[in-house]
């Protein structure tokens, strides 16, 4: 793995926000009041006559005097730092297109690029459908996204397939310190890298590659609950090929589709709480 | 609906005020909603509203397709409302018709009135409606999946918008009005409501009433649609519930 495996995770600092408890965590839809008095309203709000009501659906989060909703699903934000893994989706003569997620398609000037690219010639450093790993700069009023490729761990990325997760999902996929992704990485061998608007690239055998998509989708579906690095381990461990080639020869039928082990125990409830606050809620799986 | 004309007119009313399907006045036919049931969409939502089957799926904020429709200040809202080929007795015609596009106008200027677009500026936000199995009532089934689909998508707005409509039919004034007494009937008044506000963002009217009959059936559509406000919040509550910390939910 010579690419740093996860770039986009950062840490955000909590300082002077107890975070609070599962149970105070408030589902609040849009057009429902916020109760209170004088509150200010802050994203995902909006005030009408005195009164504060939610815009988006999310999570209710009171910072006083403000109040704020944390959405739950939508499209990536880009916020200015993020590291976030794009697809080339236009080639003009000075700069690239790129598809990240966002509402927009974010331009890629020839000059942010490491390379010494010349007017006109874009086209021969990156196509339409390449996948890249870039920052994101600056976010204008007008939506415009700057990014740029130039930094550590900067790139194209080559090869590989892309899956994609819901932005809100990002930090359960890094894991508290980057614990998930760790396991992923060391149990199946894949190069992963995981941008934080939700796309991942992944590398590696097909093999590697299949079971990486599987986790992801049981991460997805499954993200609330308590324990996941512990049950994503456990799955893993238990497909490992290594073990089919043992059992019968490797001619061994794939499993299906990932199970989740809910009868597995959960030893390590380290991820209970992380840095993301709305890693803990989400849509249930059955 | 060519063959309409030929049947007898079955018996909308009945002396002790209950209606072909045996429903009360003001009464609602049974009505489900599912929302995220697309893993391709930003957000999706499928709505059974007696027998109509209605999906819609949100995509946004996008790029704009076609390019000439971008606004600089704002998203722009497009809105497709169709009815597949299968959704009535007689086969559909597929493909636009002067019906499915005013039904899309007027849904997309309705979402228009509450979206907060301007947080979005030179993109779009897609809405398309597909009425799988329709009974009247079609384009208040579309929009409250397609408001559900929106809440589903993240998308910031000032409300939810419950639809209903209210008719007149054998001379009284009736909530929810199915196919039959649709047909038979003498007047249909679809309307959607921003429950935050109390304002109506669509109404139209085919038919006739009296302005006293008007004042009964705005009263009686306003009432109908703060029930469907809850099924609605309901749904969106059961697929983002708050898992409990052993996972229960």
């Amino acid at each position: 793995m010579s690419r740093g495996h996860r770039p986009g995770h950062r840490r955000r600092g909590r300082e002077g926000q107890p975070s609070p408890p599962h149970g105070d965590r408030i589902l609040v839809l849009p057009g429902e009041e916020i109760p209170g008095e004088g509150l200010r309203p802050g994203t995902g709000t909006y005030r009408v006559g005195g009164k504060v009501y939610a815009s988006v659906l999310g999570l209710l989060q009171r910072r006083p005097p403000f109040v704020q909703v944390v959405p739950l699903s939508g499209r990536y934000v880009p916020k200015p730092g993020d590291v976030v893994v794009g697809v080339v989706t236009d080639v003009q003569t000075t700069f690239w297109l790129l598809d990240i997620g966002a509402p927009r398609w974010a331009p890629l000037h020839m000059t942010g690029t490491p390379w010494p690219v010349e007017i006109g010639e874009t086209g021969k450093f990156l196509r339409v459908g390449d996948s890249v790993l870039v920052q994101v700069e600056s976010l204008e009023a007008t939506g415009r996204i700057g990014v740029t490729m130039q930094g550590e761990r900067l790139g194209k990325l080559d090869g590989g397939t892309l899956a994609r997760v819901s932005p809100a999902r990002v930090a359960r996929v890094v894991g508290r310190d980057g614990s998930m992704i760790d396991t992923i990485t060391r149990l199946t061998g894949a190069q992963v890298v995981v941008g934080q608007n939700g796309r991942v690239w992944v590398n590696g055998d097909p093999e590697a590659i299949r079971r990486v998509s599987a986790v992801l989708r049981m991460i997805e579906e499954h993200g609330q609950r308590s324990g996941l690095t512990g049950r994503v381990e456990s799955y893993l461990l238990a497909t490992s090929p290594i073990a089919d080639r043992e059992d019968d020869g490797g001619s061994a039928p794939r499993p299906p589709s990932p199970p989740i082990p809910s009868d597995l125990p959960s030893p390590e409830p380290e991820d209970e709480e992380f840095d993301d606050d709305t890693g803990s809620i989400g849509p249930d799986g059955p | 609906m060519g063959s309409v004309g030929a049947k007898d007119v079955p018996v909308l009313l009945t002396p002790d005020g209950r209606r072909i399907d045996g429903r009360k006045l003001d009464e609602l036919r049974p009505i489900r909603i599912r929302a995220g049931v697309s893993h391709q969409a930003d957000g999706s939502a499928f709505v059974e509203w007696g027998a109509n089957k209605v999906m819609a799926a949100v995509y946004g904020p996008r790029e704009v397709h076609p390019r000439h429709l971008q606004q600089n200040n704002k998203a722009v809202i497009q809105c497709k409302y169709n009815m597949a080929a299968f959704s009535v007795d007689e086969r559909k015609r597929p493909g636009l018709d002067r019906r499915s596009q005013e039904i899309s106008k007027v849904i997309g200027e309705a979402f228009d009135s509450v979206i907060f677009t301007e947080e979005f500026p030179r993109t779009s936000i897609d809405v398309y409606i597909e009425v799988l199995q329709a009974n009247a009532g079609t384009r208040c089934a579309g929009l409250v999946a397609a408001s559900v689909a929106l809440a589903d998508a993240g998308i910031p707005m000032v409300d939810l918008l419950p639809a209903v409509a209210v008719g007149k039919v054998a001379g009284a004034i009736a909530l929810d009005l199915k196919k039959e007494e649709d047909n038979f009937g003498e007047a249909d008044l679809p309307m959607a409501l921003v429950p935050q506000s109390g304002r109506l963002v669509l109404l139209q009217m085919e038919g006739h009433m009296t302005e006293e009959e008007l004042g009964q059936a705005l009263d009686l559509g306003v009432r109908g649609c703060r029930d469907i406000y809850e099924v609605m919040k309901a749904a969106l509550r059961e697929r983002y519930a708050v898992g409990a910390p052993g996972g229960a939910a």
